[in-house]
């Protein structure tokens, strides 16, 4: 069931990536108010919108394992985090590449910026943390509880445009009310932004399987050592 | 000599009526305390955390000002950033210790199976490196206006104030990673690495509002800074509080 559930994602996925990237090529113009090269915003926007939820759903499955104590939440934690970082790592890649564009400077100590990347930092640790624990429930503790202290970071990315009002760095421009500029160049962005979000949900699950793999090679091991 | 563990905790738990969930209130400061004490007098006979982390925060302070031939305006700039770092470093040996002081003879188990709470413990950790820390850090600020050649005198109050904000936030998180990493095989490294990206938001605003208080020339508004440093140290103290007893005892 999982495995045509993963197919049928794939395939959703693919078809909607292609034609949105047809559009994005050759139906978007090619500058916005005078800003070439704003299509990286169609990867941008959608990968920050996807790690920032994906480390909330982290760390409600971390909540879940700390009150439920059963290992498949901390691996669905795991595999959203991992997930996360990658759309994050884009995130920051793309928005650097942006930067040297826009403002002719790789990196700027903005405060999204800067919070982005202390939140990038945390996740990685996060990760360094779940290397240096052999066993699972300690292991799931730990990091479940790093995850929850990690979360207010996010809180701080989130709202930091709105704190420190430093204004390099734009306001949303993807809201269901309409955000800021890009004026009816949502579009393509919604559909990436459901066709990443699609690529994320397969890499979960297949991670997901994968931990769920690791762990009963782990317990089998244990118990051959019992033996 | 006052016993480890109070035996008035006992009540805890079954305090149903209202002067004995006082007494229970009452028993918990009084473990909080006493943990505390337990630590700053375990400290004090030994003076092993506090003289390596003073003595490390001081070849700091000499390390930049051979790094950094710093004109007096600069150190007015740069001063805030530069005592925060030494701060934090010197800090950070301290709270390394908090928890793996407990290893030997199973003292933590010990610890962890007396009525004190997880919570408890924590805090009264927490209060122990909060002094401890301080105390570092108040050695410092002569050090540090004897090297840059600044005059400290008619800013400590407002310092001070910055000072214990910046510094709770550094110990309240530390204690918590420090209980965190206490049983790692990479307890050294694994500390610094989830500590300082955490303390960032705190550090930035204290490193904002020494350098401004440093500067006499500064204009700034550092309200939002301000505000930073408290509601960073009341989110963090609550979830620490409400968190540290899964992270030591599952």
């Amino acid at each position: 069931m999982r495995q045509k559930l993963i197919l049928l994602f794939a395939l959703i996925a693919t078809a909607l990536l292609a034609w949105d990237l047809y559009r994005i090529a050759y139906e978007m113009p090619d500058s916005v108010i005078g800003v070439p090269f704003y299509k990286i915003m169609y990867f941008h926007v959608p990968s920050g919108i996807l790690s920032l939820s994906g480390f909330g759903l982290a760390m409600f499955a971390s909540i879940m394992y700390l009150w439920k104590k059963e290992l498949r939440y901390d691996s669905l934690a795991v595999a959203i985090t991992e997930v996360s970082l990658v759309f994050a790592t884009v995130l920051l890649v793309t928005g650097s590449i942006w930067a040297r564009v826009a403002w002719n400077t790789w990196w700027n100590w903005e405060p999204r910026l800067t919070s982005m990347l202390i939140c990038w930092i945390l996740y990685a640790g996060y990760l360094m943390l779940r290397r240096a624990i052999d066993e699972p429930h300690q292991r799931a503790r730990l990091s479940g509880v790093l995850s929850i202290f990690a979360f207010v970071d996010v809180i701080i990315v989130w709202y930091s445009i709105q704190w420190w009002q430093q204004n390099l760095h734009p306001r949303p421009v993807l809201e269901v009310r309409g955000g800021q500029g890009m004026k009816g160049m949502e579009g393509p962005m919604w559909f990436n932004l459901l066709a990443l979000a699609l690529i994320a949900i397969i890499v979960v699950l297949l991670r997901l399987r994968q931990e769920n793999t690791k762990r009963e090679i782990e317990s089998l091991r244990r118990y051959a050592h019992a033996l | 000599m006052t016993p480890l563990i109070s035996t008035e905790s006992t009540a805890e738990g079954h305090a149903s009526s209202a002067p004995a969930r006082k007494t229970s209130r009452l028993s918990g400061v009084r473990m909080i305390l006493t943990i505390a004490g337990k630590d700053l007098r375990s400290e004090l006979r030994s003076k092993d955390t506090i003289n390596a982390s003073l003595s490390f925060a001081v070849v700091i302070l000499l390390l930049f000002s051979f790094a950094f031939d710093m004109s007096p305006q600069q150190v007015h700039e740069m001063g805030g950033g530069l005592l925060w770092l030494v701060f934090m470093f010197a800090g950070a040996l301290i709270l390394n210790r908090s928890f793996s002081r407990e290893l030997p003879n199973d003292c933590l188990d010990a610890l962890l199976s007396s009525p004190a709470t997880g919570a408890q413990l924590w805090a009264g950790k927490a209060i122990a490196n909060y002094v401890l820390v301080l105390a570092v850090e108040a050695a410092c600020l002569p050090v540090f206006s004897v090297f840059y050649n600044v005059s400290l005198l008619a800013q400590v109050p407002k310092l001070a104030v910055v000072m214990l904000l910046g510094t709770w936030a550094l110990t309240i998180i530390g204690t918590v990673f420090s209980a965190m990493t206490v049983n790692l095989r990479l307890r050294e490294l694994m500390l610094p690495t989830l500590l300082y990206p955490m303390l960032i938001p705190a550090l930035l605003a204290a490193i904002q509002c020494t350098g401004a208080i440093l500067n006499p020339d500064s204009t700034a508004d550092n309200t939002i800074w301000y505000r930073l440093l408290v509601a960073y140290d009341v989110i963090f103290t609550l979830l620490a509080s409400a968190l540290v007893e899964v992270l030591l005892v599952g």
